[in-house]
């Protein structure tokens, strides 16, 4: 069942010199209780793709088209007052930076509640046992001390941990996960996705998760998207996705996952993703793609279902 | 406790520092051609005693390194020597501290409460109409030179009789009650402050706005909208605290700052305050008070400050640690 439902987004910054396009007919879904998978380079699109959800963007970017559905309703024609009633409720936010997203002169209690008091029905001291209790959700040792402490005295998993207890407090339906992990160490991250993991069998909650890790997205998701440069180039299920991966970008993405390469050596992509200013006629990969063939990739591909519920945007699949 | 330990280890820290202060002071002072007497020889009012009494005090028959041992032996002590009009300088200070103090605060005050808001309005409006406008405005006050702003308005006062020139009270002033009293001072004060009013303000007001604006760009304020919280509650609750804290730092140096500032426009409306005092001192070669002067400098420099550092130990719980 669909429960979020971007539509062919297009998104735009306003620069000194013009107006760029960053996001070109970007679709994408997310069912209940799954976690999809965002993938892709930096730079390509992922956080404004994700950022488009809550309608949390840079002062000079516009929508140019397209629509976001959530409950029927399209979140980017909501009013500012609906959404913040969707925004830390409905659909809650992980940070990419665990580190420098909790304000550092208030403390763990204090920024907790400011989700739990949104339900005006609980009493203070409801409030303070639901405090502990999303802490104690999320493995957090000793929770009872951790209300009074303040941001930097907590570890970077510690605090992503605190911001994931934030999400469970919204109950919300859908978690966004904005590269959850990159900023901490390797042992804590698989703490982390395991955490998040849990939750989503535990609460059925959908995730959208960001990441530039394949080896993550092969263990946690259910469904994969892969972006680049501002598009959705390939989409399937997980099975699907690994055993039949078709779009040439995906292919080199899989082939430079340490466990794929086989001699040892890491293979890498050549080149550079284009800048959002740079033009590229036709498919925005060929420069950098080994399978490219002037003569059909000069025109833009777009994206087709070549087997039952896989999608790929690619002139030589 | 915590606190009262960290106050005591502060102002400990900052002996050696006013040591290196006054040694530094000292030795430029001495090492140049002037007398240390000379005044005090041509005052006739002067006698030949205290002279002598000076003489020996300054100790200036012997080398540079033992003058500098009983300055300081006499400054611990509070002795301070005599100006050269024969006043005693510890007396003199004394005296005009207050006056001091009191401008410095009430422009502090009145900078803060009206920089700080111009300075939230300038970051939130951002590249706005209301932005411009305000940037313009800062830009024409931190242009303004501030001696010719107070020579201006000391025209204005006589010009208009509106407001009296030169000095704290009236001639009149101990014949007043209390609220007589209190409004004669602040009728006194009102073109010194003006003016340094109008010096302090701008700066303050694009510090403000410039960490307004780092902050509401910050990872934790992105987060804080995401958290669906009002953009009230974002802005006077996650970015205000946060915007003002570096700010604290810098009160502890307006503090001493304005003391040397403030001279040239105590200067011109004749106003009884210490920077008046040091830039008369200087003028007369008043070696004694100049140098006395100095170290007040320092010592204002230094609580200014250490006041700073408690202010930010109570609003920033990082330092706390
Ligand atoms: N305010 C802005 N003005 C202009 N361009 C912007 C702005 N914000 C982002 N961009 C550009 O938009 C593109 C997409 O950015 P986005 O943050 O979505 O990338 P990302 O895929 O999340 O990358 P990363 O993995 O580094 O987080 C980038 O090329 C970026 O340079
Ligand atoms: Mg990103």
């Amino acid at each position: 069942m669909k429960l979020l439902d971007i539509k062919n987004l297009n998104l735009s910054f306003k620069m000194e010199n013009g107006v760029f396009p960053a996001l070109y007919d970007v679709s994408l879904s997310l069912n209940k209780g799954e976690i999809h998978a965002l993938v892709g380079e930096s730079g390509c699109g992922k956080t404004m793709t994700a950022m488009s959800i809550i309608k949390l963007l840079p002062k000079n970017a516009i929508i140019t088209s397209g629509e976001i559905i959530y409950n029927d309703t399209d979140i980017l024609k909501s009013s500012d007052k609906e959404l913040r009633n969707i925004r830390g409720s409905k659909i809650a936010l992980i940070p990419q930076d665990p580190m420098t997203s909790l304000n550092p002169l208030y403390t763990i209690g204090n920024q907790l509640l400011e989700i739990i008091e949104k339900d005006k029905s609980l009493t203070k001291e409801e409030m303070r046992e639901k405090c502990i209790e999303v802490l104690e959700l999320v493995k957090l040792p000793d929770p009872k001390n951790k209300l009074d402490i303040y941001p930097h005295e907590l570890s970077g998993g510690m605090k992503q941990r605190v911001i994931i207890a934030m999400a469970l407090a919204s109950k919300a339906e859908i978690i966004i996960a904005d590269e959850p992990t990159t900023a901490l160490d390797v042992t804590i991250q698989a703490q982390i996705m395991k955490l998040l993991n849990e939750i989503k069998k535990e609460f059925n909650t959908s995730i959208l998760l960001i990441t530039h890790d394949l080896g993550l997205v092969g263990e946690y998701a259910d469904e994969i998207s892969v972006m680049y440069s501002g598009r959705i180039v390939e989409n399937a299920r997980k099975d699907e996705f690994f055993n039949n991966t078709l779009h040439p970008y995906s292919k080199a993405l899989m082939g430079a996952l340490p466990a794929n390469t086989n001699d040892k050596i890491l293979k890498t992509i050549d080149g550079q993703p284009p800048n959002l200013q740079e033009e590229i006629i036709g498919c925005r990969f060929s420069p950098r793609c080994e399978d490219c063939d002037i003569t059909v990739c000069q025109e833009l591909p777009c994206l087709k279902e070549k087997t039952p519920n896989h999608f790929v945007s690619c002139h030589k699949v | 406790m915590k606190l009262g330990k960290f106050i005591l280890k502060r102002i400990l820290q900052t002996i050696p520092l006013l040591v290196i202060v006054s040694i530094i002071s000292f030795f430029i002072i001495r090492l140049s051609p002037v007398d240390p007497l000379a005044e005090l020889r041509l005052n006739p009012s002067i006698s030949q005693e205290t002279l002598a009494k000076e003489k020996a005090r300054l100790g200036l028959d012997k080398p540079i390194i033992v003058q500098y041992g009983l300055w300081a032996k006499s400054f611990v002590k509070g002795d301070l020597g005599i100006t050269s009009n024969g006043e005693k300088v510890s007396v003199k200070l004394i005296e005009r501290i207050p006056n001091t103090l009191i401008l410095t605060l009430i422009v502090i005050f009145m900078t803060w409460s009206v920089g700080v808001p111009l300075g939230i309005l300038g970051a939130i409006y951002n590249k706005t109409k209301l932005d411009r406008i305000l940037t313009i405005l800062s830009s024409v006050g931190m242009a303004i030179p501030s001696f010719f702003f107070a020579i201006l308005l000391l025209i204005f006062a006589v010009k208009t009789g509106w407001f009296p020139v030169g000095g704290l009270t009236s001639y009149d002033f101990n014949d007043m009650n209390f609220l007589g009293k209190f409004f004669d001072i602040a009728h006194h004060l009102v073109l010194p402050v003006t003016v340094l009013f109008t010096l302090s303000l701008a700066g303050l007001q694009r510090q403000m706005r410039a960490n307004m604006l780092d902050v509401l760009d910050s990872d934790y304020i992105k987060f804080a909208r995401a958290k669906g919280l009002s953009e009230n509650k974002i802005i006077f609750k996650h970015a205000l605290r946060n915007a003002i804290n570096p700010m604290i730092t810098l009160l502890g140096f307006e503090f001493a700052g304005l003391l040397s500032g403030a001279a040239l426009t105590e200067y011109v409306f004749q106003y009884p305050g210490l920077g008046r005092l040091i830039l008369e001192a200087v003028m007369k070669s008043d070696i004694n008070l100049v140098m006395a002067s100095l170290m007040i400098g320092s010592i204002m420099l230094v609580l200014g400050n250490l006041l700073a550092d408690i202010l930010l130990l109570i609003t920033d719980p990082r330092v706390r640690g």
